[in-house]
């Protein structure tokens, strides 16, 4: 196609892409880098219902001067982003020159907000999408070999998980995974302990996260396989059955390799997709127990009076760095593909 | 069709059987109970003497002498004013699907028929936007918004959900339009029709199956985010999602959890029958589109 | 503190001041959070609007939306509703405007203490209080000869003979979940053993102390006594602990009562269920709780002749006597004529013992942030009481550097 009338195809999405996605992200880069202005403190007194004390307020009067004279706050360099509260270069290289073993390090370490999060979110990818694509596989082999009939049913029923708006999902099941839930109390029953309690401790808490993942996305990756399934050529599959070929042979020899490039795009979205986790640490309130990348910059952003831009756009860069190095491997290889495809 | 399965065997069939009905379980089990739960008072469907409450609907006889009520239904959509929120949802749901979808079609046509590296730049560059948290790009639109007095309205939502959802959009439509045969527009462009034309006469009347998958997944994204929505609309505007989670109350304050409830299953019902409606078409669209990656 | 308990209990007299609901123009727009009392107060602020455009958004991501609303000129409200808290981000960004000619010109009805003043600008007007208090099973109290608790160490030596009673696994609630609620327990407990948040006139935290260890050691003792859930637990979950009659001690705001007292639910708990005074800790005579206002705020990046509609139609639902008899017992509200019933005990006791408002200072957010993730590792039993508020210490001064308040 002529570059002229690929503009011109391009030019809406395009536009509409760099307005709300691509300048927000460089404004985001370029306020990772920027830190606050010093804000002046005064003492005054403030008065309430309750009573009149001495306190300190933000000096208006000298703060927007500074602020006047560079809007955009004081430059900080990476200051942001190796800070305590994100890649701690300080604090690692003091833990390392202060530990006696290495798990010492690694657990004071673990112990610091980024690292923290770093590592559930990379436990909740590394179990999850491979969980997701292999429960989705197997579940659109299995919907394939049913009635036509009474299809239609059974896929709604198998991509309700995806479709139930995730806020409420996941506070039905908050209260059905109580101990006193009918999950929990059953749970409880079935391993016949009565102090069994999937919210009270960690390694519970993140299996327990790590399934809600894997029955939200795997409706995802079986819609898209499910398809595929449609278009496997029937005459490779029949020659193979007189053959003799079991039925698993025929899985991984003929199917497997006609539907491989669905599965490298299912596994590059939900990867994506499961790098960004957060809303089941919200609906399980499972903040104590595990926090991921994305959490922090919703508690940056969020959850405190002060809204901590810098802090949230380092962290935010960051995460789009992190979801490339893991793409890194499919996009190399879609560029192959690309190469040779045209 | 049942390539997989030989149909003489009768044991992989009842295995196969069993599987489909115990995902099934798992997969609708939560719904049912919330869809169940929903006709009950709060005191059973979120007790935490005994779940068994939800069943037997113990509080439920109390407090309304019957065992099941649709109080919270009732409540919900008229005094929680959850038909203004629906009203709200249809007009964003349908904007943006037909947007993005428009948008789209256009750009995915022009980056599958493109030779040049450009063209897989500009998916490796959308494939990135896509990974920015939402939370980050819509706390970056709120000063300007207010500052351009647009914050607030429908069509400000609309284009946002409309530019969030476009990397996928596009990803999906490349792959579907990869599978069109090249050679179906050439020999249109051949007969001296402009890309435009081409696109128009040749291309619209076969991209039905491939739109409408993506159009399935841009309507679950308007249809359930809420991170856009809830921060992006005023009270007069807001969609189903940002009235749900205000019916689940504050720290300090209590909410109405039952209208919550009971606004779920509500608002999963028109899916229900989009999906029904839709199913073979959404089946068929992605068979011609995502197999080529 | 005499005019604060006049307000809340006596005020049945006094002149009754109608607002002049004659306002000919300018526009308002209220953006409020989202629960039954701040309904209440917006339409009664809209029955004054008179030719004035009148919008409100009540949302629970108030929060989230008031700075980047208030800082575009014209800022897209008028009114921000605000509580001691949320007011400070605003004050920080110098938003909001004071309102002394306004309240000498049209604010005859509302009562002096209702006016929140900075260095003696009247920045916001309060129309309500809140707080945490004990709520107490006095039928299981009674059963087991306790008398009800007035510090913290009662509360955890009538738990345990609760416990040991064999009567509850898990006696006593308060909402831990890790985040806010958490890090609002620490302040309360802090505060009531008598602590300060930062060193005088700066912003340097000043919490790695006995004061904070002894804090840490009693939150402690208490989450040992409630149900092992509880870094999970908001004051929601822990409502309906109490509903389900798994708890005889609880530490819950005074909004929240509302459902515990109400007909529905299980008759024998309701009637046994009694509002009392926060508890002291530590040997401290103010209890360990904060008080709270909500009040309205003005835009500063509004006209005058918005500001003026603005006030005159929010002063009317903060003077109005009839908004506060009708809706008695939505809040516990500090207007005049507001007559307290059994679910005001909390707050008006809290008031008598001299509890202390939550701190509000300008870096006092971050704070709360910080103690919301860092303490729970000790909770959970994985780091020293030091240990932890040296992390809270060190995760505050990030934020506070990067935020230049130090």
């Amino acid at each position: 196609m002529p570059n002229r009338s690929f503009f011109w195809f391009f030019l809406p999405a395009g536009l509409a892409m760099i307005l709300f996605i691509g300048l927000p992200i460089i404004s985001t880069g370029i306020q990772s880098f920027y830190a606050q202005h010093d804000q002046i403190l005064v003492e005054v007194k403030k008065c309430d219902p309750f009573g009149c004390k001495v306190s300190v307020v933000v000096d208006q009067e000298a703060t927007s001067k500074i602020k006047d004279e560079k809007p955009l706050g004081k430059f900080n360099g990476f200051g942001t982003y190796i800070d305590r509260n994100h890649l701690a270069v300080d604090q690692v290289s003091e833990f390392w020159g202060e530990s006696k073993s290495i798990g010492d390090f690694i657990n004071k370490v673990g112990n610091l907000p980024f690292y923290k999060a770093l590592v559930f979110t990379l436990t909740y990818c590394v179990f999850v999408t491979p969980c997701v694509l292999l429960l989705g596989f197997i579940i659109a082999l299995s919907l394939n070999a049913i009635s036509r009939k009474i299809r239609g049913p059974l896929i709604f029923g198998t991509i309700l998980p995806m479709i139930v708006t995730p806020l409420v999902g996941s506070l039905v099941l908050f209260w059905m995974i109580d101990a006193e839930g009918i999950i929990g109390a059953n749970l409880q029953m079935l391993m016949n302990d009565p102090y069994l309690s999937l919210k009270s401790s960690k390694t519970l808490m993140w299996i327990t996260i790590i399934i809600y993942g894997v029955w939200h996305h795997s409706p995802f990756a079986f819609v898209v396989f499910y398809a595929a399934l449609q278009t496997v050529p029937q005459e490779p599959l029949e020659a193979s059955i007189i053959d003799g070929a079991s039925r698993f042979q025929r899985v991984k020899h003929i199917v497997l390799p006609h539907i491989y490039p669905v599965v490298t795009f299912v596994a590059l979205i939900s990867l994506m997709d499961n790098f960004r986790v957060f809303e089941p640490i919200i609906g399980f309130s499972a903040e104590g127990s595990a926090q991921s990348l994305s959490w922090l910059i919703y508690d940056n952003l969020v959850n405190e009076e002060v809204i901590l831009f810098g802090s949230a756009a380092a962290t935010s860069i960051m995460t789009i760095i992190g979801i490339s190095i893991i793409l890194a491997p499919v996009l190399i290889r879609t560029w192959r593909e690309f190469k040779t495809n045209r | 069709m049942d390539y997989g399965l030989d149909k003489k065997s009768n044991s992989l069939k009842t295995s196969n059987t069993i599987f489909i009905v115990i995902w099934l379980l798992i997969a609708c089990f939560p719904f049912i109970w919330t869809f169940w739960g929903s006709f009950k008072v709060r005191a059973d469907f979120f007790s935490r003497a005994d779940w068994w409450y939800a069943i037997t609907a113990f509080n439920t006889l109390i407090e309304t002498g019957a065992k099941f009520t649709t109080e919270a239904y009732s409540g919900a959509w008229f005094e929680g004013e959850f038909w203004k929120a629906s009203r709200n949802t249809v007009i964003v749901t349908i904007s943006v699907v037909s947007i993005s979808l428009f948008l789209g079609t256009l750009g995915a046509y022009a980056l599958s028929r493109s030779t040049k590296n450009y063209a897989f730049w500009l998916l490796i560059i959308a494939l990135i936007f896509r990974a920015m948290p939402h939370i980050t790009l819509v706390s970056g639109y709120l000063f300007p918004f207010f500052q351009l007095q647009i914050w607030g309205i429908l069509p400000t939502t609309i284009v946002v959900l409309v530019a969030i959802n476009q990397p996928f959009t596009l990803w999906l439509l490349y792959s579907f339009f990869k599978t069109v045969p090249k050679e179906l527009d050439e020999s249109a462009l051949i007969d001296g029709c402009s890309y435009f034309q081409t696109f128009r006469h040749i291309i619209m009347p076969v991209m039905w199956p491939g739109v409408i998958t993506a159009g399935l997944f841009s309507l679950m994204l308007a249809y359930n985010d809420f991170t856009v929505t809830a921060l992006l609309l005023n009270q007069e505007n807001h969609t189903m999602v940002p009235k749900i989670q205000s019916y689940l109350g504050t720290n300090q304050h209590e909410g109405n959890l039952m209208w919550a409830v009971s606004s779920v299953v509500s608002a999963t019902a028109p899916l229900f029958i989009l999906v029904m409606f839709f199913q073979r078409q959404i089946i068929s669209g992605l068979t011609a589109g995502a197999i080529k990656g | 503190m005499k005019k604060i308990l006049i307000a809340l209990t006596f005020l049945l007299f006094g002149t009754y001041a109608s607002a002049d609901c004659n306002i000919k123009s300018g526009s308002i727009n209220i953006l409020a959070n989202d629960f039954p009392a701040l309904r209440t107060l917006v339409e009664t602020a809209s029955e004054c609007k008179g030719k004035a455009d009148f919008k409100v958004t009540h949302s629970a991501e108030h929060n989230k939306i008031a700075v980047p609303a208030l800082t575009a000129n014209p800022s897209e409200f008028s009114v921000r509703v605000a509580a001691n808290s949320s007011i400070v981000p605003l004050m920080n960004a110098d938003l909001i405007r004071p309102m002394n000619d306004l309240v000498k010109k049209y604010g005859k009805g509302i009562q002096d203490s209702q006016l929140i003043t900075i260095d003696g600008k009247v920045m916001a007007v309060a129309f309500m209080a809140n707080t945490q208090h004990l709520y107490v099973r006095t039928d299981v109290l009674k059963e087991n000869g306790i008398s009800i608790p007035k510090t913290y160490e009662e509360v955890v030596a009538a738990s345990e003979k609760i416990r040991a009673a064999g009567k509850m696994k898990y006696p006593y609630a308060a909402a831990y979940k890790a985040g806010w609620n958490l890090a609002e327990e620490f302040v309360n407990m802090y505060i009531g053993h008598g602590g300060e948040f930062f060193q005088a006139g700066s912003a340097k935290p000043n919490i790695n102390n006995a004061k904070g260890v002894a804090t840490l050691n009693m939150l402690k003792k208490l989450a040992d006594l409630s149900n092992p859930d509880y870094l999970t637990h908001d004051s929601e979950a822990i409502k309906v602990e109490w509903e389900s009659g798994n708890v005889a001690i609880m530490t819950l705001w005074a909004s929240r009562s509302g459902t515990l007292l109400d007909d529905d639910g299980d008759a024998k708990i309701t009637a046994a269920t009694k509002l009392v005074a926060p508890a002291t800790v530590g040997g401290g005579n103010i209890p360990a709780a904060t008080l709270w206002w909500d009040g309205f705020t003005l835009a500063k990046n509004r006209s005058d002749a918005d500001a003026e509609a603005s006030f005159r139609a929010m002063a009317h639902a903060a003077s109005s006597k009839e908004m506060v008899a009708k809706a008695a017992d939505q809040a516990v509200w500090l207007v005049e004529g507001f007559v307290p019933g059994p679910k005001s005990v909390g707050v008006i006791e809290a008031v008598k013992m001299g509890a202390k408002p939550y701190p509000m200072l300008p870096q006092m957010g971050l704070m709360h942030g910080a103690l919301g993730s860092e303490i729970v590792e000790f909770l959970q039993g994985n780091e020293s009481a030091e240990q932890a508020l040296k992390d809270v210490e060190a995760a505050y001064m990030t934020k506070a550097k990067e935020q230049g308040f130090l």
